[in-house]
């Protein structure tokens, strides 16, 4: 029997990839409906590139398998490689060439007839909103743009799944929320699925649901807001006059989960705003500020692996 | 139930016929991307071309006048005029080497890998498409062959060209097979780069291989090139009135004819590109 899997978008079970002695998948267990956006979050080295790499059949599974558009990835990689779009880590685009002249090269790459490769290539570049530049050589294009165009090329032959391994990386925030925008519209309009890597926890924000990577191994995964729920308590960041009294303070009298940290003192509780009348009226080393924050993909990203997404 | 993907990946399910013209629409392709990029970058082109000019204008020169005056026979410049269009092949062949490496290491080459075309088809096109740049490239210095003291005779420049083609497509797959052994850009640029100068001085195309002393004239013998540079020469001889033709490789007295040389020199590559194509097909 095969791995075929037609109702999901992605599909794995056990999927594992080793180099040598290191491993850099351990057995994932991953599930994607079509037309969602699905995150990779994770920091360097976690195996999120290995994971799109075999997702993608560019690189062979050392066990386990994965369907992709309903397709095993280790059977039939061609029927595979039909039905996604990737776009990859480091700049592929030809900078020789203009951005028309990639996207036709591509398309012909795929078989497309030229009347056809003519008609989508305007579209996807009025799409990513390179309509002007097409005939100006890649070279001349900035980073963003680069990046939109091969947005553009990944869809070219309008692909059922579209991998972008960390599609926003080096992008200044003005041509990051550009690609972003491109990306909802894709999986509104036309079904496709998502699926990106990312280390920025911003990014992961947008996702429909996102996966933690570590290790190789993935420790949670869930819509942002059930992740962030998962941990449950909100954090009141209080700055004292004295943060390891006002601290002992918190436990002893309100038996809450103080701490002190290099940004003052962290108390972790459910509904904190509710608890920040009361802490200031009853804490006599003097509370120079309060803030209360609901947890972060960070604190989510901590919780799981013990260390700070930005630390790692 | 689950299996393991371990095992050998069964057989495609595309039919036969629509998967070769698949290929052969990629290969295209890939030909043609070579050949936009040779037009897009004319800077690149013309100084490609200007070593051999150099070496053929004023190295030529220098020493035709020298050896004129030495031996008084023939004129020099049409002596090395097959070696200057073999420099004109050798540099973009060599070039399409450096591009295969240096996609590969900065992950260019994925982009394409990802289609659904084999690997084997991606590595073909893309020599073959360094061949056609190549080519043109070398038929360009073919503009040159009255200062030679060529005639420009369509049929003799024809035949030149295709010849330049085949060399230009052993030289391509030759090169194309050490870019895929070597996978560091820096290993090939100076393997290479320490190759050719020898391969090239050592084919004839400078100097007579006859009356070099026995252990020069064996390595000249076992260097393709060298029957590269005969063939051009043989070709330049009959079609250029009162040419006469000097002395190339033998083989135990016997001057391999033309035919034979261009049936080598199309062996070698075939034979080159199909190791690379096999070597180049395994998956990661």
């Amino acid at each position: 029997m095969s791995g075929d899997r037609p109702d999901a978008a992605i599909h794995t079970r056990g999927l594992r990839r080793v180099y040598g002695d290191a491993v850099a998948v351990h057995g994932l267990d991953l599930t994607v409906a079509e037309g969602e956006s699905f995150g990779f979050l994770g920091p360097n080295g976690a195996g999120k590139s290995t994971t799109i790499g075999m997702l993608s059949t560019l690189l062979r599974p050392s066990a386990g398998q994965a369907a992709v558009a309903g397709i095993d990835v280790a059977r039939r990689p061609d029927e595979v490689r039909r039905r996604i779009g990737v776009v990859f880590q480091d700049p592929t685009a030809d900078r020789e060439l203009t951005g028309w002249q990639n996207l036709s090269f591509h398309a012909r790459l795929y078989g497309m007839s030229r009347r056809d490769v003519h008609a989508q290539a305007r579209v996807l570049l009025e799409m990513v909103g390179l309509a002007d530049r097409g005939d100006a050589p890649v070279g001349t294009y900035s980073g963003g743009m680069r990046r939109r165009l091969e947005v553009a090329r990944a869809l070219m032959h309008r692909p059922r799944v579209l991998f972008l391994d960390e599609p926003t990386t080096g992008l200044d925030p003005q041509s990051r929320a550009q690609v972003w925008q491109k990306l909802h519209e894709l999986g509104r309009q036309d079904g496709v699925t998502v699926f990106l890597t990312t280390h920025y926890l911003e990014e992961a924000e947008h996702c429909d649901r996102i996966a933690v990577m570590d290790h190789g191994r993935l420790v949670a995964q869930g819509t942002p807001h059930e992740l962030k729920s998962a941990i449950g308590a909100d954090v009141v960041r209080l700055r004292t006059g004295d943060d390891r009294e006002a601290a002992k303070a918190i436990r002893e009298r309100f038996g809450l989960d103080a701490e002190v940290g290099p940004d003052g003192v962290r108390v972790r509780t459910a509904d904190g705003a509710r608890w920040v009348p009361r802490l200031c009226a009853q804490l006599t080393s003097g509370v120079t500020s309060v803030t209360v924050t609901r947890p972060s993909l960070d604190d989510v990203f901590l919780h799981h692996t013990g260390r700070s997404m930005r630390d790692s | 139930m689950l299996e393991s993907t371990a095992e050998r990946p069964g057989r495609l399910t595309t039919r036969p016929a629509g998967r070769r013209a698949a290929e052969l629409a990629a290969l295209l392709a890939l030909c043609r991307r070579e050949m936009t990029r040779l037009v897009a970058s004319p800077v690149q082109t013309g100084l490609t071309l200007l070593n051999p000019l150099l070496y053929f204008v004023v190295l030529g020169t220098g020493l035709s006048g020298m050896l004129g005056s030495a031996s008084g026979t023939g004129d020099y410049l049409t002596y090395v005029y097959p070696g200057i269009l073999l420099m004109a092949v050798q540099m973009p062949a060599l070039n399409a080497g450096m591009s295969i490496v240096r996609d590969r290491e900065t992950g260019l080459l994925r982009a394409v890998l990802v289609a659904p075309v084999r690997r084997a088809t991606v590595l073909v096109g893309k020599c073959l498409g360094s061949t056609a740049t190549a080519t043109a490239q070398g038929g360009l210095l073919l503009s040159f062959a009255g200062v030679a003291g060529l005639p420009y005779d369509p049929l003799l420049l024809l035949a030149l060209l295709g010849e330049l083609a085949l060399v230009a497509f052993t030289l391509t797959a030759f090169v194309t097979l050490a870019a895929v052994c070597i996978t560091r850009i820096e290993t090939f640029q100076s393997a290479l780069g320490v190759a050719m100068l020898p391969l090239f001085f050592l084919s004839g195309a400078m100097f007579s291989v006859a009356g070099l002393p026995w252990w020069l004239a064996a390595l000249t013998h076992l260097n393709p090139l060298t029957y590269a540079v005969d063939a051009l020469r043989q070709t330049v001889a009959w079609g250029t009135p009162g040419g006469a033709l000097p002395p190339g490789p033998d083989w135990g007295g016997w001057a391999p004819p033309l035919g034979v040389e261009l049936m080598v020199m199309c062996a070698l590559g075939l034979a080159a590109l199909a190791l690379a194509a096999r070597r180049f097909s395994r998956a990661e």
